[in-house]
């Protein structure tokens, strides 16, 4: 016996709530991983593809930005884990993200510039 | 030999260091979205050449791109790997990982090279500047991506990575997937979209 276990103090993995428990769901194995690699690699050959076509000139940037924020949001969601992890982890990104999206409103519209 | 898991209880019920790992990140998206910033700020404002259009190699850089997405496959494989205890995976897909980024990083010095023998220079114009120091800082950002991969290539190889420190694994992949994912904006905002 050990002097902790003779005083009644529980190890690590006696504990009830470890850390990183708290609002987790398990992650995901390789075929999931590898389904969404997949997926994102589908994704970037649309791009590159619909950045020759002339027919969609007028809608090619709407569209690039959309095709992009669903390849930002499947490596954060899936790769990183927020899908999956506590939500603490995905408030933390999302604060980063719209106090730059809020600087760059700000910016831009007051100094000129933009995507096109 | 694997230990047990080595999670603590803190007063978050979040791994401190997985939590550090987020701020880091939320902060780095504020210096990635002002580089971002700059650049769109001053696009299309060059007086001199060389012009972007006259440098930018959109299929090369494409393939570049989907080097560094793939690497963050194998990234995830690896993690995915050391939680299950499978050793021998771990060290293959962050030799990969690692290989991906070596490979990222080449193509980008292949292209710093291309420009500046075409006239761009980091004081040309506003576009070298904006242009350089955008990509400079995410190149800078995948070194010291591939650094921390071969640092825990050796403790994988030297077993000291073990299923219960999967957590650095996890944590080094944090890094490495939010590098992808600047290079997924700066790839659709500097190289698809231009004036």
């Amino acid at each position: 016996m050990t002097l902790a276990e003779s005083r009644g103090i529980k190890g690590p993995t006696e504990r009830e709530a470890p850390a990183e428990h708290v609002g987790k769901r398990a992650h995901p194995g390789p075929v999931e991983y590898i389904k969404i690699g997949s997926i994102l690699a589908v994704i970037t050959a649309v791009e590159v593809g619909i950045y020759y076509v002339e027919a969609i000139e007028d809608a090619l940037v709407p569209i690039l930005i959309a095709l992009s924020a669903l390849k930002f949001s499947l490596v954060v969601m899936w790769f990183m884990h927020l899908k999956f992890d506590s939500r603490v982890f995905s408030w933390l990104l999302a604060g980063g993200l719209a106090l730059i999206g809020l600087l760059l409103v700000v910016v831009l519209s007051t100094l000129g510039g933009g995507l096109v | 030999m694997s230990h047990a898991p080595a999670a603590l209880e803190t007063s978050t019920g979040l791994d401190n260091r997985k939590l550090l790992m987020w701020l880091f990140l939320a902060s780095e998206c504020l210096l990635f979205g002002s580089l971002i910033g700059a650049y769109l700020l001053y696009r299309g404002q060059s007086v001199v050449g060389p012009y972007p259009e006259e440098l930018f190699d959109i299929p090369f850089t494409s393939v570049s791109a989907f080097v560094l997405l793939m690497s963050s496959v194998t990234m995830v494989l690896a993690l995915a790997a050391i939680q299950r205890g499978d050793q021998k995976g771990l060290r293959i897909w962050l030799l990969g990982t690692a290989l991906l980024g070596l490979l990222f990083l080449s193509g980008q010095a292949f292209e710093f090279t291309e420009f500046n023998r075409e006239g761009l220079s980091l004081s040309s114009n506003l576009f070298g500047t904006t242009f350089y120091v955008l990509t400079g800082f995410h190149g800078a950002h995948v070194t010291v991506g591939v650094l921390i991969l071969l640092s825990l290539l050796v403790m994988a190889l030297r077993g000291r990575l073990t299923q219960g420190q999967s957590m650095n694994v996890e944590l080094a992949g944090l890094y490495w997937h939010f590098v992808d994912v600047v290079w997924i904006v700066i790839f659709t905002l500097v190289y698809l979209i231009q004036p």
